[in-house]
């Protein structure tokens, strides 16, 4: 079972009081987009074995969404962090760098 | 004026620990900038408790302040002042932008009373409610059963259950199975 810090309550909340969000940190494009540009963001996703980074809301609890650095093969969770930022804070990658060295996902790293 | 009931008028399933449908509460969503200093001082005023910080619940008697989310909170008055409490808030918190609505008629209020009733509460919820990671002070949301719940501690033997109230025989029904069924001693 899969268990996150919520960033807000700062509860450790059970998988089952939170909602999958899917992909974090996604692009969005709108009217002008190239329609490449406009299919990547509607439909291709990260697929990885290993570190992910994705959303959840806390359902159950504030309701808030946040967002989480886990790894897909083994459920570790590296750490959860608002979702108000564009890319994972530098504690979230210090933290995935020191148990997986030479990560990289989409263009972070 | 109708005769206003609450969700199971009061039912009681009794024992070691007592599950009890606490009537009628004044319940007031409050939706705004929890850091702001009219905000904190309307809720204080109509409480005369402390404001909460995060995941905390400050009550005494019928009146308290529950830390709901980021920028909600849950007011609790007696049923009586729930209109003149939400007159004070239109009227201080005029020029802010916020949202007060009364929930009072939504929700329904359990009361788990007895020496193990947090076994009652650890049974059905996903929470660590061992006595280091949960006491009275600390609010939680989550679920009991399958049901949207939260509670809170009134002291070390009784917590303070509210759900909505359309599923308030469920949640009733589920804490008292969970008492009847006698204690674990999980937290012993
Ligand atoms: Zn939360």
């Amino acid at each position: 079972m899969l268990t996150l810090k919520c960033p807000y309550c700062g509860v450790d909340a059970d998988e089952t009081d939170l909602h999958a969000g899917g992909e974090a940190h996604l692009k969005r494009e709108g009217p002008g987009a190239s329609d490449d540009a406009f299919e990547d963001y509607l439909f291709m996703r990260e697929n990885p074995k290993g570190v992910h980074f994705e959303r959840w809301r806390h359902a159950y609890g504030c309701g808030k969404w946040f967002l989480a650095a886990r790894c897909t093969t083994t459920l570790q969770v590296f750490g959860t962090y608002p979702a108000q930022t564009l890319e994972p804070p530098q504690d979230i990658k210090d933290a995935i760098s020191a148990q997986r060295p030479g990560w990289s996902w989409g263009n972070f790293k | 004026m109708s005769n206003a009931v609450s969700a199971l008028n009061g039912k009681v399933a009794a024992g070691e620990v007592t599950i009890r449908e606490a009537g009628l509460r004044g319940m007031i969503t409050l939706r705004g900038d929890l850091n702001d200093s009219k905000i904190k001082s309307v809720c204080t005023g109509l409480t005369g408790v402390d404001f909460p910080t995060v995941g905390q619940a400050n009550c005494v008697g019928e009146k308290g302040l529950c830390w709901m989310s980021p920028d909600e909170l849950l007011i609790l008055v007696p049923y009586a002042e729930v209109n003149d409490a939400l007159a004070q808030i239109a009227k201080i918190l005029k020029k802010k932008h916020h949202l007060a609505e009364n929930v009072s008629d939504a929700r329904a209020l359990i009361t788990v009373e007895g020496a193990y009733a947090r076994e009652v509460l650890a049974k059905l919820a996903p929470v660590d409610l061992h006595p280091d990671s949960f006491a009275p002070g600390d609010f939680r949301r989550t679920h009991l059963g399958q049901a949207a719940a939260a509670f809170w501690m009134r002291d070390a033997d009784t917590f303070e259950v509210i759900c909505f109230r359309s599923i308030a025989e469920y949640v009733f029904d589920l804490l008292a199975d969970g008492a009847k069924a006698g204690r674990v001693g999980y937290f012993d």
